[in-house]
């Protein structure tokens, strides 16, 4: 019976031990990264397979394997619905073991994932989604938002072109939430920057016809038009814009716009604008080598945000070697621990609210006679510093954000 | 006649063990949302299938429902049974007035009335400060239901989930197996002898709708405490589309089409998410063979098959 317990004792003590080894390593043999995007709807384009394309660039760039584990990705369409989302995300962290899920458009979406991976202590990587609520009212201590947001876009361009002369503002509002909030921002910057908002008309989301609210623009007689609107409605409201012979007199500034539209719009109708990015493929050597590689394996040149997904992995791969495990908590003090230099940002770092600083571009569209070929469209006016692109942390309404 | 009974026992008993067994086959949360929707669902067959009304606003009773069980959940702290009472008693008041609205009007304008009115719902929902606009409302809590049963447990939940699901399931089984039912089949068949055989159409029209609404409502809460959030999806007008493409994928007017059409737009839309675009070109092409090849829907056509069999014996 003695030796019976004794036994015993030792097989419990060797499973324990081989328990607690367990838990500081790579749980289950292998890094999961999730693509959770839109693939068939509005942002299928500015992310969607791209995004697919870089996080796959980034793994075989850190070479296949972390601390000698396999990394293997899984990609999935959302369909910008937050109740598919959430599932998918939930089934992922759950049955196939995903480690962290990357990308996630619409604020909507991210949001949702965001709750799920907060409850299961999961990391998440937000890139496309743009909502500022990601580091302010909704943050989450296992998140990091990446590339953007609507805080950035919206001061780096508003402040540029009020210190050009562009001083009175009319804005394009899309009736919602979102609108009104990127209106609101931008406004503020205006102002505070020594410029005046004469005006502004919502018009319903999502909308195809634009005229009357161009006219009552035009009338307005500001130098810019603010166009605090996303997706299919600012490019319909750009082209429009051109068709009623508003946009060489009057100024549009976009607030939301990405390579891809003005790739959809065409240099002739987009020529002159102004909007700020967080990563342009032709802005030194660096960019231009990586954005290279995957315009031979996806046919295009990146945006923003799937530059965002590459470089996000390769900083979350560095982070779980340092760290030596998967365990989302002590990845998350090592990814903010470690500083983010590549291609994509120089001296970059993730505070307190999961907000990743990097300098920002402010750019103009070319005209087509400025443009040398394909997919040249911008020429970097001002490199925005990291600092001042972001809302400040002391702005921040976060919880986790010690004040 | 008895072989007909027979064969629903069969369906329903298959379909109550697939959902007892389900949770430990497949992933519980896929399964309480394809019971979410097989309960919408078959809230929206009671009124097309049975009453002949094509309503393509059902969303808003769906989304309406959620966005109030999520918000007296997660902001004035009601217990989840609460909530879920108060939003599917939302969903029946706006069934109600929608209701009265559009049944004044028969055809191709009744679902344009619907569908505007559901229309005016989403706009609501995009503007009120409480739905969270665009964003939605997340982490709604589950909390503890009849303060014994913890619905964190994906288990419970899902057992919970189920018992909505059976207990709109029999009340809509109740509703079509009744005097009332065979009014509305009666309607259905042909509206202007039901007027002259004395009923008041318009009185059972109407119940009809707000039974359908109250089900739906009843679908939204439940389903807004499974995914712990509400959002604009369920108020869209593509959520009133994806019911019509359930119920007659599934089977118009039959007891267990429905629950079939939930289940295999669901799974569709879950299993093939990895496909990308391919997704909305198959559910496509599954539907446009539907309607050329077996109109009466996957349970429909079974039972016009087992019909047809046992048909020619009786004379």
């Amino acid at each position: 019976m003695k030796r019976l317990v004794r036994v015993l004792g030792v097989l419990g003590t060797v499973l324990l031990a081989a328990a607690a080894w367990a838990g500081s390593g790579i749980s289950d043999g292998v890094i999961r990264i999730g693509v959770l995007n839109d693939m068939s709807g509005t942002y299928s384009d500015l992310a969607g397979p791209g995004s697919v394309v870089a996080a796959k660039m980034a793994v075989e760039d850190f070479g296949g394997k972390v601390l000698g584990k396999p990394i293997e990705i899984l990609s999935a369409d959302h369909l910008n619905k937050p109740d598919v989302a959430a599932n998918k995300a939930r089934e992922w962290y759950d049955k196939d073991k995903v480690d962290a899920i990357v990308d996630l458009p619409t604020s909507s979406c991210a949001l949702a994932v965001l709750e799920v991976a907060k409850q299961k202590n999961k990391i998440t990587i937000v890139s496309t989604g743009a909502s500022t609520r990601i580091t302010n009212k909704n943050c989450s201590p296992t998140n990091v938002h990446w590339t953007y947001d609507t805080y950035a876009l919206a001061v780096g361009t508003a402040k540029a072109i009020v210190a050009e002369g562009g001083d009175t503002w009319f804005f394009l509002t899309a009736d919602y939430a979102f609108g009104h909030s990127l209106e609101k921002d931008t406004a503020e910057v205006v102002k505070a920057s020594g410029g005046k908002v004469v005006g502004a008309v919502r018009h319903p989301f999502p909308s195809a016809d634009f005229s009357s609210f161009l006219m009552q623009a035009q009338a307005s007689k500001a130098k810019i038009i603010g166009l605090a609107n996303a997706g299919a409605d600012t490019t319909n409201a750009i082209k429009q814009a051109r068709e009623f012979g508003i946009t060489p007199n009057q100024t549009l500034a976009g607030l939301l716009v990405f390579l891809t539209d003005v790739h959809s719009l065409g240099l002739e109708t987009a020529q002159g604008m102004q909007l700020t990015t967080g990563f342009y493929w032709d802005y030194n050597d660096e960019t231009r080598a990586w954005s290279k590689r995957f315009n031979e394996r996806h046919g295009r040149m990146p945006t923003m945000v799937q530059a965002g997904v590459y470089s996000s992995l390769m900083h979350y791969f560095k982070a779980v070697e340092k760290a030596g495990t998967d365990e989302a908590t002590a990845v998350m003090k090592a990814m903010k621990a470690i500083p983010v230099n590549d291609m994509f940002a120089k001296n970059g770092w993730i505070r307190d609210d999961g907000r990743m600083v990097h300098d920002m571009y402010l750019v103009q569209v070319k005209s087509p006679s400025e443009s040398k070929g394909e997919w040249d469209y911008y020429k970097v006016l001002r490199v925005i510093p990291g600092d001042e692109a972001f809302m400040p942390l002391e702005k921040s309404t976060c919880p986790l954000v010690k004040k | 006649m008895p072989a007909r009974g027979n064969g629903r026992w069969l369906g329903g008993g298959l379909l109550l063990a697939a959902g007892l067994v389900a949770p430990y086959v497949v992933y519980p949360v896929f399964a309480m949302k394809v019971l979410c929707f097989a309960l919408f669902a078959c809230a929206f067959n009671l009124l097309l299938g049975y009453t002949g009304l094509l309503s393509f606003g059902h969303a808003a009773f769906l989304g309406s429902a959620g966005y109030v069980t999520a918000y007296t959940v997660k902001s004035l702290g009601f217990s989840p049974g609460l909530g879920l009472l108060a939003g599917t008693a939302c969903a029946a008041v706006l069934g109600l007035v929608i209701g009265w609205l559009a049944i004044r009007r028969s055809g191709i304008y009744f679902a344009m009335i619907t569908l505007g009115l559901a229309q005016v719902i989403y706009f609501l929902s995009l503007q009120l400060e409480f739905t969270g606009g665009e964003d939605g409302i997340q982490g709604v809590p589950r909390g503890v239901l009849f303060g014994v049963l913890p619905l964190d447990n994906p288990l419970v939940m899902y057992h919970f989930v189920l018992a909505v699901f059976l207990f709109g399931f029999w009340v809509v089984y109740r509703a079509i197996h009744s005097p009332f039912g065979q009014v509305l089949k009666a309607i259905r068949e042909n509206e202007p002898r039901a007027v002259s055989l004395g009923y008041d159409v318009h009185r059972y029209k109407l119940l009809a709708f707000v039974l359908s609404a109250t089900l739906a409502g009843l679908a939204g809460g439940t389903k807004s405490l499974v995914f712990q959030l509400a959002s604009l999806t369920d108020v869209h007008w593509h959520t009133s589309g994806e019911v019509v493409l359930m119920t007659l994928l599934g089977g118009l007017g039959t007891e267990f089409g429905p629950v079939v059409g939930a289940l295999l737009v669901v799974t569709l839309n879950n299993y093939l998410a990895g496909f990308g675009s391919w997704v909305t070109v198959i559910t496509g092409a599954i539907f446009v063979v539907c309607v050329l090849a077996f109109r009466r829907g996957i349970v429909g056509e079974i039972l016009a098959f087992a019909r047809s069999r046992s048909a020619p014996k009786d004379p």
